[in-house]
């Protein structure tokens, strides 16, 4: 069944590739009734291994008495996210990379802010990126264009990246030891929140242009995030966005937060974002 | 809608616990969702009725249990409920808080035969 919307098809609109694969027929499988007989080879993801549980047939007959009883499970929900999400942590740790999960709104500058991060530190930090949006291989080409391997994860109908889709894509990557993994989430404020990634950081993004109570308003994201960038700062002068309003909005969700104030435009703050990045990453 | 995740996960999960159990029907299941988990119930039973169909769990009578948000001061150690991640302790006044419930996505039980 789709993740999404729960329509009969089930969830395999996500793809994963890398540019120059945009016409790649791998990627297309044919549905044969629901035994997911799939007519294609590799790069499939699939968040969900759908088990077919029905036509369970018991062969040995129980007496007429019931069986009924209760097991109390305590059992995490997400708890097969979670423990992927471990494994990619674990796999991180091994290779020494530095994984960032980079969260925000649609249009808060994400990709912007990856493509000046590449330039500027390609010589000295070997840079992997995995994109994550509905559609398209927009992100992907531009992230190629600046030198940085890249693989493009398509959800189809998703809101989110799971930790499913990532073990697939660093795989695909060939993501190499002492390196920072760059995960660009789906733009959306909501649904990556609950999504362990199994990332070494994550960091939200907000621009001036959007509401400074965004912090409350989605305090989910902000409650699970390490960084907050507050990015377009030099769009302040044209908009009525209060930088320590926010703050204080951001800090009462999250005590912990940090915050980093830059201009991927004019290249203001970005030596601090660097410097932190550096602080992490086992890069040479 | 990211519930609808969340609804295969339980989906998935109970099968597997019921399957290991040799059940052949799940009667009922319970379900705890903390009030800041990030997940609206109305939502979720709105996304299992659809992810059931065809499973163990296809005819279980489905329970949410609802679990309050409960924080803890950090600064005067004071134990309140807040309704939001961001509200100060109504003893002191801090903003610096910690979750202890609230946040439970879990199956708590399933009953089968």
């Amino acid at each position: 069944m789709c993740d999404t919307c729960g329509c009969d098809q089930s969830n395999d609109e996500v793809t994963i590739r890398k540019p120059g694969e945009e016409n790649n027929k791998h990627s297309e499988h044919t549905h044969e009734h629901d035994g997911h007989t799939h007519s294609h080879s590799h790069v499939h993801s699939h968040p969900n291994d759908h088990k077919q549980e029905h036509e369970h047939n018991h062969k040995h007959e129980h007496q007429s008495h019931s069986h009924e009883r209760k097991i109390e499970l305590q059992t995490d929900i997400l708890q097969k996210n979670n423990l992927l999400a471990e494994r990619n942590r674990g796999y991180f740790e091994a290779k020494n990379i530095f994984a960032i999960n980079l969260v925000s709104s649609p249009g808060s500058g994400k990709t912007s802010l990856l493509e000046r991060t590449i330039l500027d530190l390609k010589k000295e930090i070997k840079f992997f990126v995995i994109e994550g949006d509905q559609q398209t291989m927009n992100d992907a080409n531009r992230i190629k264009s600046v030198g940085a391997p890249v693989i493009q994860i398509n959800t189809g109908n998703g809101c989110h990246l799971d930790a499913d889709m990532i073990n697939k894509a660093i795989n695909e990557l060939e993501v190499e030891n002492n390196s920072v993994v760059m995960i660009e989430n789906v733009g959306n404020l909501v649904c990556p929140a609950l999504f362990d990634l199994g990332e070494t950081k994550r960091v939200v993004i907000i621009s001036v242009t959007e509401g400074e109570d965004k912090p409350i308003k989605y305090p989910n994201m902000f409650a699970s995030s390490h960084l907050c960038i507050i990015n377009k700062t030099d769009l302040l002068p044209y908009v009525d966005f209060d930088i320590e309003k926010t703050k204080q909005y951001a800090h009462q969700v999250n005590h912990h937060l940090e915050f980093i104030e830059l201009s991927v435009k004019t290249g203001e703050g970005m030596k601090e974002w660097y410097e932190w990045i550096k602080t992490f990453s086992k890069s040479k | 809608m990211h519930e609808m995740s969340i609804a295969l996960s339980i989906v998935e999960v109970a099968s597997d616990e019921a399957l290991k159990a040799n059940a052949k029907n799940i009667n009922e299941i319970e379900i705890e969702i903390g009030t800041i988990s990030g997940v609206e119930i109305s939502a979720l039973e709105f996304s299992l009725e659809l992810a059931v169909k065809n499973t163990l769990l296809e005819n279980a009578q489905r329970k949410f249990i609802s679990i309050p948000a409960v924080a803890e001061c950090l600064e005067c150690n004071f134990t309140f409920a807040p309704t939001t991640f961001y509200e100060p302790c109504t003893s002191c006044g801090s903003f610096t808080i910690k979750i202890i419930h609230g946040k439970e996505l879990k199956i708590k039980s399933i009953n089968i035969d």
